[in-house]
């Protein structure tokens, strides 16, 4: 078992720089086998988690996005239809329908999806269940149903027992609200904005040659147009994008050129209201705050 | 930023791990009385992270507990405060939701919420067998629309402002009917959404699938219908002094609403917004009231109505509004804060949901009208504007949020 600073280091050697309490969730999600909840504003990093973790442990990732109508058949399993229909026509003047029954109904004809996929690997996975409050209540019970037990009846086929227990990360955004059971079945953690200090850091990490004072200079700033009353608050994403741009466009320092640092704002504001309240004043004055 | 990793323990640790251990029962009791769920699998999980050695240190053990004991946002706030207070002997600076409210002097909303609930003890039991009771059966026969069942006991009520209630008994009866009323009102909302169910197109897939069992033989055709969403019912109820003679009767309404009903949340708001739902849904309408009467202290100050949706625009709206939801203030509409504001958040507020009610007691009153500044801010974004002095006034309001 890893501790968590052992985690840390090596969630950064893959590019994520988690804070303490996340690299603490992780290591809980191992000593105690719980699936981990993760909410948080669109853009605050969810979904990295997840693929970190995966980089951390060495495994595969599966995904799982969740969506509204999402069921068994697109998150389980489900059957072949058409190269069941081609074997049924092929084999209709030969042979008993027993031993056909039993052929198209055998593992060949079976498609795997994410949660069948995720407990029949040999070394555990990590699953991640995407935006799971897109999902529909239903989905949440017989996917509480699965994170328990994992194992699966598939009628045709009998149980499919895990072989391995994945390593599973949920993430909502909160646009509904999750049941008591699968919150309590999981172990919580609110992915915050990052501050000033861990975001330079991630920009350091996920920017190729951007200098430490461009990246702490760009955090800064980034923190002061969060506080601006903003329809959609510009994510980690969005940050990383800005840096790039500006890196692009060789900008150095944000007060040589104001001009370049507010037509880059674009990958920022996302929407026509924040892009209206946004005009050169306003930057020039967020500016005036970033040492 | 990070603190000692759990493998670097001194020889003192066992016997550290000890008193750990013994305390965390009260620690348990002291999360399950502020509203945490702590069941016996988190109780093994706490004491199998203590033998891990998480209890080296205490922002370790923190961090490690806040994890497995919070399941949402508001609880992964309030928890660093309880543990500090518990395990530290810090004192923890509010404990209840509404946090940052400066406490008026005088809680008269809370004394009213306090009153009131003693007053509904005598009551309770009446009021919550009242479900199979004959005033309640003949839904739907006899009495035409039947709009008024279970109210018809409280006929002389029916017109009588809220206000003029003033001996026990009167209260307690205009108590029982909101709660009725409301119960009425929420099955026939509910039978209508399942009567809805229709319009179908065709399921390839599971038509093919179906077909297997026929040599592919499609005779079986299966269809698909779309699934709506039933109506959901979002309440705004503003608990400041200048409502504090309706808040009683209101509180019975939503909790009428709120009970079993799947798709309601509640909102309670004075100069802060506090989410009630949970508290709403505890069956006993008076131990409802007593985890109510916590929330609302700081009761009684001013009503900033504009900041209050400002607040439940910002954290609220997009989990608990959808494209079907209909917004219920209730509220006299008298803004001590910034009447502009208001406009705009109602205005957001608008384009997010089906429709915005808007109840206000007031209206009742001879010669009143919407002259308060923050009503009429507000007045273009609503779709209804209709009095609720009354019992009368609540159930004219049922076949409009029927058609919703």
């Amino acid at each position: 078992m890893m501790n968590r600073d052992e985690i840390a280091e090596r969630l950064a050697a893959t590019g994520y720089i988690a804070d303490g309490e996340l690299a603490t969730a992780l290591s809980l999600m191992q000593a105690l086998r719980r699936p981990l909840l993760l909410e948080g504003e669109a853009g605050v990093g969810k979904t990295e988690v997840a693929k970190a973790l995966a980089a951390l442990h060495g495994t595969e990732l599966i995904r799982l996005q969740c969506y509204e109508g999402l069921d068994q058949s697109a998150a389980l399993y489900e059957w072949n239809y058409q190269r069941q229909l081609l074997s049924i026509q092929a084999s209709q003047r030969r042979g008993s329908s027993g031993e056909l029954e039993a052929r198209i109904f055998s593992e060949d004809y079976l498609l795997e999806r994410p949660l069948l996929a995720a407990i029949r690997r040999p070394v555990s996975p990590v699953l991640l269940i995407d935006e799971i409050d897109r999902a529909d209540d239903e989905f949440e019970a017989f996917l509480l149903e699965l994170l328990s037990d994992f194992q699966v009846s598939i009628p045709e086929l009998g149980t499919v027992t895990a072989t391995s227990i994945p390593h599973v990360v949920i993430t909502s955004n909160g646009t509904r609200e999750l049941s008591d059971a699968l919150r309590r079945r999981c172990l919580y953690h609110y992915v915050d904005y990052p501050d000033v200090d861990r975001e330079a850091r991630i920009i350091l990490a996920r920017v190729a040659g951007i200098g430490a004072s461009l990246a702490l200079q760009i955090a800064r700033m980034i923190e002061q147009i969060r506080k601006e009353e903003l329809r959609k608050v510009p994510g980690v994403a969005e940050t990383l994008d800005w840096a790039a741009a500006l890196l692009g466009l060789d900008v150095r320092d944000l007060h040589d050129q104001p001009a370049a640092v507010h037509d880059t704002l674009m990958c920022l504001l996302k929407t026509r209201e924040d892009k209206a309240r946004f005009k050169p004043e306003v930057t020039a004055r967020l500016l005036g705050r970033v040492a | 930023m990070i603190a000692a990793a759990p493998t670097s323990r001194d020889a003192a640790a066992p016997d550290a791990d000890g008193l750990v251990a013994r305390r965390l029962a009260g620690f348990l009791a002291t999360l399950r009385g502020n509203g945490f769920v702590a069941g016996p699998r988190e109780s093994e999980d706490a004491a199998r992270l203590i033998d891990a050695g998480y209890a080296a240190h205490p922002a370790l053990l923190r961090s490690a507990f806040k994890h497995l004991f919070a399941t949402r946002k508001a609880e992964w706030d309030r928890f660093d405060g309880l543990f500090d207070a518990f395990w530290l002997g810090r004192r923890v600076r509010s404990r209840t939701a509404i946090a940052g409210a400066p406490p008026p002097p005088g809680h008269p909303s809370l004394k009213t919420l306090q009153r009131q609930d003693e007053l509904r003890r005598g009551d309770t039991m009446e009021a919550t067998d009242q479900a199979p009771s004959p005033d309640d059966a003949p839904q739907g026969r006899g009495a035409g629309e039947g709009r008024m069942e279970g109210a018809s006991t409280a006929d002389t009520l029916t017109d009588t402002d809220f206000r003029k209630l003033n001996d026990a008994d009167q209260v307690a009866q205009a108590h029982a009917a909101a709660a009725r009323l409301a119960r009425a009102m929420r099955t026939r909302l509910t039978r209508r959404d399942i009567a809805r169910q229709r319009g179908d197109r065709l399921d390839l897939r599971r038509t093919i699938h179906a077909s297997i069992s026929r040599g592919g033989v499609p005779i079986a055709l299966k269809r698909r219908q779309r699934k709506e969403k039933p109506l959901r019912l979002v309440m705004l109820l503003d608990a400041s002094g200048s409502m504090s003679m309706y808040t009683g009767v209101f509180i019975r309404f939503i909790h009428g609403v709120l009970d079993e009903f799947r798709e309601a949340e509640a909102f309670l708001f004075h100069t802060r917004l506090a989410h009630v739902s949970d508290a709403m849904k505890e069956r006993d309408p008076a131990r409802a009231l007593d985890r109510l009467a916590v929330m609302a202290q700081g009761a009684g100050g001013g009503t900033r109505i504009g900041e209050t949706l400002a607040t439940f625009n910002r954290w609220h709206a997009a989990r608990v509004i959808h494209a079907r939801t209909c917004v219920m203030i209730v509220s006299d509409g008298y803004e001590t804060g910034d009447a502009g504001l208001l406009g705009r958040e109602m205005a957001q507020l608008a384009r997010r949901c089906r429709r915005i009610v808007w109840l206000n007691p007031m209206m009742g009153w001879q010669g009143y009208a919407p002259e308060a500044a923050g009503i009429k801010a507000a007045l273009p974004h609503i779709d209804l504007y209709a009095p609720a002095h009354s019992l009368g006034s609540l159930v004219a309001l049922e076949p409009y949020l029927a058609r919703l």
